[in-house]
């Protein structure tokens, strides 16, 4: 039941910036809509969930902004130079407009009936750019041309908070370095005002952003010495005057008033959000602990909700009466992932430097984080220049009870390390500290790793530590001598190792735990870890060891290195020589745990491509050149709940885990094989909008009585619940309850609609196990016993069920099989419908 | 040179003021009350100096240019201003007088007391009239605004505001004013109000708010906490669209009457700028047309333009800050090497130090000799000293305060000094504004009222002889404030109020001429020992020179006014405030201002707007041939600051008395306690 064997395809599955604009409430204060790398995305505001992607555009996604004249409609725009009209209720492409030059912010005002105004790069010039208002055709048809543009402001900036537009549309404002011009439509007369330029004693004088009062003539101006400007009478060109508000330290991120106009929020690297009531310096409110800097502040056109969007990818939702409502939150993004990715092993969950100091447990199928632990335990200060403690390096064991991590602090001279030990509590759920170690290493930590041995007992467990004082250092669980402990045991120190005084730099135990492969500078040493003898020793001159790993199952015997000089090496444990070597400058190599494969990333000529080997082969099992434009830091392969059927040959190295890569700009990408259509169709998402109903007397009520009604259903038997299996289909769902004009032709439904009246277990049918040479009998057995129950089931399904008609009506087995076979065939018969 | 420092001590806070008619009076703790004149770019005209006994808490002008003061001691005292002195004082009969407004059309007298009552006076010429009291109710009435159309009064009292009918005399509306404050024990003190033509109250609390009332309806309006700590003094401008405020902290507001939306006529008070020139309490604001005055406990007096209501950069648009009297305080005995100090009640002589060595520029020597206090002269009575002075030999030192005029013989006698009082001074009419001996030190010069200068002659053995009193042909009904006699003590130039300068021949007792006037106030003048010929200064910092012999403007004179002065030296701050000559080289004149020491070479070109003016330090890296090029006729030296007093001892030998403005801040009462961030 697979189809056509699809391409690989590089897909972005989070962690992407949502800085590229402001965030929108839709009218009803419902949803919050974001931009979102190339997406659009829609969350829940009520339960903070993902509903809807909405992806389409090319490149960054620069400026969301809801259809003045419909709410329901929303116009994106990108850098691909093409403004995208949304029904974003049902996640449907309404309109694409191509403008044709790179596109930085958008901006759409109620009083402009059909155009919407953009910043565009300034023909022929570097570094200018120019705010344009571009009239939207109302022509028919999905693609249109949208060319015709008027400048409105010359030399405004590149980010969309330097512009805003004022009461009714009546004149804009826009802010580069120190200057402020604002442009009055009706009498067409521009005024341009000027803050002393240069540094004062205070410091950088800078505007940053730019707020207009919504009712009154009052603009606000953040700069970057934390000072907050209102501009009154800027209708006269002399008689202007401003009044200043001061608390920010730092750079005022961005500003925004409420829709009243008598407050006004401001949020800036302190990561506080201050509220200023009645524009006055001593009438302020804060909420302070927003965990990073603020990015932009949105407010609901209802004004019952503001969010503020942190440069880490969080978004906060506040009450109007400045409380903390809601967080969402993705992958948080950190200045420097210095801790690589790892796995949980217990929950699955990547885990990687979250906040400044924590580590993040990132969910990847619900994009959300699990949950954030305080490594380095200290205040953190929100202050640019601060050398202050992180999280560097982070090992699990293998079924994820101990948890290693490394802190350090960046001093010139002598830099402050911590080794932690953490405990995983069954009790609590979650890690407590068992061990610290205070300057584990003269200097700094270069890699550490746990000795994996699924099956051996915990007093066998122990860490190996490396660094850059040129001795790797092994450590292990000792009985607590201390009464007074509470805990049985801790860790020290066991063994120190060096070689030739050089530098360790990686570390990597072999599958079995009885080999421990230590890499100085150029050599890699492989070591017995029970005796502590140097086995042997391999070298590939020239160029420094970068990564080492050893190989797995069937290729046990090989040990892997990635060197400085772009080789990889493989060499033979057993014969101790070179068993082949490539020329490949390799950025990341990352074994996965569950079978023979390595994944190298090599970063050359500015792409990044894939390479996916067995050690035992120097040939590569797959290749992919250029899969993303950024460079690759890190990858992980996550292993699958249940391994993937996979089709081709090439792609089985995907089965039993998935491989996620985080690029420079933080976005975390995954090779899918599901084709577009199927990843887009909202499993699930759908229903997560109906029940999001809000809780009304009259819904609980209503609820009440539906409880009622479905416990009789329950009483009654089974047959409901076959019934409700159907409804529950997402694609049904959607195709009931989209509204007809906005549906997609009937062809394309067709697959999607009789997918669903298959019972949902593909790819187990016999027919199936046939087709699929591969596949393992053991599963086959398993697929059938499962598909007798389904059968089961499917009889005992008498009520029929509207619109459906008499497709569903008890499909015997091989009904069902005509129908595939149909299918695969030909099914455009059915588009004459 | 020796160097030296004035230990002036003054407490000069600052109290209310108002402009009127381009002039500024302003009153310090002291008693003091200066009037600036703003035509005259900003000089202080006019000095009546204080009284120990006579505090002002309240300033105002009424009936054309009549000045009123009012003070803790409950009297309403009236101004001379021609003659610098008090003309009358009435009893104001309410206990201590905390505030007085006197009303739009200039008739009548509000004044607030101690007792909580408000009481009328009619200003009436020659006087003020008892009129009748208003409503009484207890609390001292802190202070008063009459309503533009003289209709009501409101009154700032503690915790509340009372806005009284005039013609009724009755408390027609009550306000109080910390109603809106949550859980306050804290009594709230009304330190300032204003009424406006509108029907709002505009009050300043020690709240640090500033409110609109509505007095009809008793109800609040708007209000803005513009500090944490009081707002003391509050002033809105004559069109009434802007107010200026005066807090504890030294910082002080504006607040503009501001269009909502453009075209609208909904407007809404905003405060918009900041400013902080002082570093204590604001005592006094005042609010100009076109700038904002503030004066503080700091004793400083900063005139802050408003740059939208300027039409162009200049002098006018600059910032002002006045520290400093314009006046000389310091007299020189130059034979003697001798240094008098004036002090509001004492005088101070000292001798100089001295040193045998020789030194490089820039280098300080070490002294030989210290410099050694003499004498200290303490003035009786609660009065302050008008003017002193040392003779050129250093025996003779006259004072003058209001009521008393006093000569003293001083005695050396090895390092022992003996002071002894001349008696009969002959009765003057006092007070003397200004006192000079002649270079030979046998006749002393006292300025006088009405553009008179009497002429005394010394006589050894401690005695003295009134010998003429000069007079201007025409009459003149102000007081002479400047005197400068030749070193052959053939003339006399006399500067009165007016700002005429008359030169008198003093061989024939006569007038001699008047030098053609010119509007602007003169700050300094001097008469060349050689040449005879008069340089004065004036304020708007213009240069002249008048050969008395040929009663005419000299040819270098003219070639100034043809060429003009350097804009730089143009916008300068403060006026020069006094001159002398260099008798080795004729053609340098020596001049100073507060922040520079001047040589103003004659025989030099004069510098081109485009040449730089304070050029020295440049001229010292530039080549020999060079330097020749650039040379223009103003040396400028920075290094003294702020100078209070330069003068030529002999040919190589300069006084520079400096005074720290450190010293001088130590000596202030602590300011309001900040926390600043990051500190």
């Amino acid at each position: 039941m697979v189809a056509p064997v699809a391409a690989l395809r590089v897909v972005r599955c989070g962690g992407s910036s949502l800085h590229g604009a402001r965030a929108v409430f839709s009218t009803d204060s419902k949803y919050l809509l974001c931009a979102s790398g190339d997406f659009v995305k829609m969350y829940s505001v009520a339960t903070e969930e993902t509903l809807r992607v909405m992806g389409g555009h090319a490149d960054l996604v620069t400026g969301i902004q809801l259809n003045p004249h419909n709410h329901m409609q929303l116009y994106s725009s990108s850098l691909d130079g093409s403004i995208k009209l949304w029904d974003f209720m049902d996640g449907i492409p309404i309109k694409t407009f191509a403008v044709g030059s790179k596109l930085l912010a958008l901006y759409a005002l109620a009083s402009f009936e059909d155009s919407v105004f953009v910043v565009i790069p300034k023909g022929g010039e570097r570094d200018t750019f120019q705010l344009v208002s571009v009239k939207l055709t109302k022509a028919a048809g999905q693609d249109l041309e949208a060319k015709e543009l008027s400048v409105v402001l010359d030399g405004v900036d590149a980010s969309p908070k330097c512009i805003a537009f004022g009461r009714e549309g009546e004149y804009v404002a826009s802010v580069k370095e120190v200057n402020l011009q604002v442009y009055f439509f009706k009498q067409k007369q521009l005024n341009r005002f000027s803050v002393s330029a240069g540094k004062t004693k205070s410091g950088n004088n800078r505007f940053t952003c730019v707020a207009c009062h919504p009712t009154e003539d009052c603009i606000a101006t953040g700069h970057a010495d934390g000072k907050i400007r209102l501009w009154r009478n800027f209708c006269h060109k002399k008689e202007y005057t401003f009044s200043t508000l001061h608390w920010h330290h730092d750079t005022v991120m961005d500003l925004a008033f409420s829709v009243e106009g008598t407050c006004l929020l401001s949020g800036g690297v302190e990561s506080v959000l201050v509220l200023w009531r009645n524009e006055s310096n001593c009438q302020k409110d804060f909420l302070p602990r927003l965990g990073s800097a603020i990015e932009y502040i949105s407010m609901a056109s209802d004004g019952a909700l503001c969010c503020t969007l942190h440069t880490d990818n969080r978004i906060t939702i506040v009450n109007s009466n400045l409380r903390f409502a809601k967080s969402i939150q993705g992958l948080i993004k950190t200045a420097n992932v210095k801790t690589g990715l790892v796995v949980d092993p217990r929950t699955k969950a990547l885990v990687l430097n979250g906040e400044p100091g924590h580590l993040q447990f990132y969910c990847l199928q619900s994009d959300q984080q699990l949950f954030s632990l305080d490594i380095v335990q200290r205040q953190y200060i929100h202050q640019a220049g601060l050398n202050q403690a992180d999280l560097v390096k982070v090992a699990f064991s293998a079924q994820g009870k101990w948890l290693a991590t490394v802190e350090e602090r960046e001093e010139v001279t002598d830099p402050e390390l911590q080794l932690k030990l953490w405990f995983y509590d069954e009790e609590t759920q979650s890690f407590k500290l068992n061990t610290r170690i205070n300057m584990p290493h003269e200097d700094h930590i270069t890699d550490m790793c746990f000795r994996d041995m699924d099956e051996l007992e915990d007093d066998s467990l122990i860490l190996v530590t490396t660094g850059r004082d040129r001795v790797f250092k092994v450590w292990a669980m000792v009985e607590d001598t201390d009464p007074e402990a509470q805990q049985s045991v801790s860790w020290s120190c066991d063994f120190v190792g060096s070689y030739h005084n050089y530098q360790a730099t990686n570390c990597c135990f072999s599958e079995d735990g009885s080999l421990l492969a230590v890499s100085f500078e150029e050599t890699v040493t492989v070591w017995d870890s029970v005796t502590w003898d140097l086995k042997c020793t391999f070298c590939h001159p020239p160029g420094k060891i970068r990564n080492i790993c050893f190989g797995r199952l069937t290729c046990s015997k090989y040990l892997i290195g990635a060197t400085d000089y772009g080789f990889l090496c493989c060499w033979n444990l057993l014969s101790c020589a070179l068993e082949w070597s490539a020329h490949l400058n390799v950025v990341v190599l990352q074994p996965d745990p569950l079978s023979e494969h390595i994944a190298a990333v090599s970063w050359l000529s500015k792409e990044s491509s894939l390479f996916v080997f067995k050690p035992n082969e120097p040939r590569p099992i797959y290749i992919q050149r250029n899969i993303c434009r950024e460079k690759i830091q890190l990858a992980a392969f996550v292993p699958r709940d249940e391994p993937e059927t996979i089709g081709s040959e090439k792609y089985l190295w995907l089965r039993r885990s998935q491989l996620f890569f985080l690029t420079d700009a933080q976005e975390l990408m995954t090779l899918s094989m599901k084709s577009l259509q199927e990843r887009l169709t909202p499993s699930s998402k759908q229903l997560a909008v109906e029940e999001n109903l809000p809780m009304t007397p009259f819904s609980l009520l209503l609820g009440k009585h539906r409880r009622q009604q479905s416990q009789e259903n329950i009483d009654l038997g089974k047959i409901i619940v076959c019934n409700k299996r159907e409804q529950d289909s997402p694609a049904v769902k959607e195709l009931l309850h989209t509204p007809a004009h906005v549906l997609p032709s009937a062809s394309f439904l067709c697959p999607v609609f009789i997918d669903s009246l298959l019972i949902s277990k593909e790819n187990k049918s016999a027919e199936e196990v046939a087709d699929e040479v591969e596949m393992e009998s053991e599963r086959t057995e398993d697929d059938s016993d499962e598909e007798g129950d389904v059968t089961e089931m499917e009889q005992e399904d008498t009520s029929p069920v509207e619109l459906l008609g008499e497709m569903t009506y008890k499909l015997s087995k091989s009904q069902e099989k005509e129908l595939r076979r149909i299918r695969k065939t030909d099914y455009s018969w059915i588009s004459a419908f | 040179m020796g160097e030296f420092e004035v230990h002036r001590v003054r407490f000069f806070g600052l109290v209310p003021a108002g402009p009127r008619g381009g002039r500024l009076a302003l009153a310090r703790t002291d008693g003091a009350v200066e009037i600036y004149n703003f035509a005259a770019n900003y000089f202080q005209e006019k000095v009546i100096p204080g009284n120990e006994a006579r505090s002002v808490e309240a300033l105002c002008w009424a009936a054309g240019d009549r000045l009123f003061g009012a003070g803790l001691g409950g009297e309403i005292t009236e101004y001379d201003l021609s003659r610098l002195c008090v003309a009358r004082s009435v009893d104001g009969g309410g206990g201590p007088i905390w505030s007085m407004a006197a009303n739009s059309s200039g008739t009548q007298l509000a004044i607030g007391c101690e007792d909580g009552s408000v009481k009328l006076f009619q200003i009436v010429p020659g006087g003020i009239q008892f009129e009748r009291n208003l409503d009484r109710r207890k609390g001292r009435i802190l202070c008063l605004s009459w309503h533009p159309l003289d209709t009501h009064i409101a009154a700032g009292s503690i915790d509340i505001l009372r806005v009284f009918h005039v013609s009724s005399g009755q408390t027609v509306q009550r306000i109080m004013v910390n109603y809106h404050v949550h859980k306050v024990k804290r009594e709230c003190i009304v330190w300032s109000i204003a009424f406006l033509s509108s029907g709002t109250v505009v009050t300043s609390d020690s709240f640090g708010r500033v409110q609109f009332w509505d007095w009809e309806r008793g109800t609040l309006l708007e209000s803005h906490t513009v500090s944490t700590s009081a707002v003391l003094s509050l002033s809105v401008s004559e069109k009434e669209d802007s107010i200026v405020v005066g807090t504890s902290t030294g910082a002080t507001y504006q607040f503009q009457l501001l269009p909502v939306k453009i075209g609208s006529l909904e407007k809404r008070w905003v405060r918009t700028k900041p400013f902080q020139h002082h570093t204590h309490d604001v005592r006094a604001v005042a609010h100009s047309s076109t700038a904002l005055i503030s004066g503080g406990l700091d004793a400083q007096l900063v005139i802050r333009p408003l740059m939208e209501k300027m039409q162009k950069k200049g002098y006018e648009a600059a910032l002002r800050k006045f520290t400093f009297p314009h006046r000389r305080l310091v007299s020189c005995a130059r034979k003697a090497r001798l240094l008098l100090f004036q002090f509001s009640q004492h005088l101070e002589l000292w001798r100089l130090g001295s040193t045998n060595e020789t030194g490089k520029d820039g280098e300080v020597l070490p002294l030989c000799r210290m410099p050694e206090h003499l004498v200290q002269l303490k003035s009786k009575g609660p009065e302050h000293i008008y003017c002193s002075c040392v003779s050129p030999c250093g025996s003779w030192v006259a004072y003058s305060t209001a009521s008393r005029f006093h000569l003293y013989q001083v005695q050396y006698e090895g390092d022992s000094v003996s002071v002894k009082k001349v008696p009969k001074v002959p009765k003057l009419l006092l007070p003397a504004y200004q006192l000079q001996f002649s270079a030979d030190s046998d006749s002393l010069f006292i300025a006088s009222a009405r553009g008179s200068v009497h002429v005394l002659q010394l006589l050894e053995p401690g005695g003295c002889k009134h010998l003429h009193t000069l007079q201007p042909p025409s009459g003149c009904p102000e007081a002479v404030y400047l005197l400068a006699v030749s070193a052959d003590g053939h003339w006399l130039a006399a500067v009165s109020g007016d700002w005429a300068i008359h030169i008198y021949n003093l061989k024939c007792f006569k007038h001699h001429c008047t030098v053609p006037t010119y509007n602007c106030a003169v700050t300094a003048l001097a008469i060349h020992p050689i040449t005879n010929n008069l340089v004065i200064a004036y304020s708007d910092q213009q240069l002249f020179e008048f050969s008395i012999p040929e009663k005419q403007y000299t040819a270098w004179s003219r070639t100034v006014q043809n060429h003009g002065l350097h804009k730089l030296w143009l916008e300068r701050d403060s006026p020069i405030t006094h001159i002398t000559f260099n008798p080795k080289n004729p053609s340098h004149i020596l001049l100073h201002d507060i922040y520079m020491f001047c040589v103003l070479d004659k025989s030099l070109p004069l510098p081109d707007n485009s040449a730089l003016l304070m050029n020295q330090s440049t001229l010292k890296q530039l080549p020999e041939t060079a330097r020749q090029r650039q040379l223009h006729a103003f040396k400028i030296c920075k290094k003294f600051q702020p100078l209070l007093f330069a003068d030529l001892l002999d040919e190589n030998c300069l006084v520079m008395v400096e005074r720290p403005i450190m010293d001088f801040k130590t000596q202030l009462p602590l300011p309001i306690q900040q926390k600043k961030f990051g500190t």
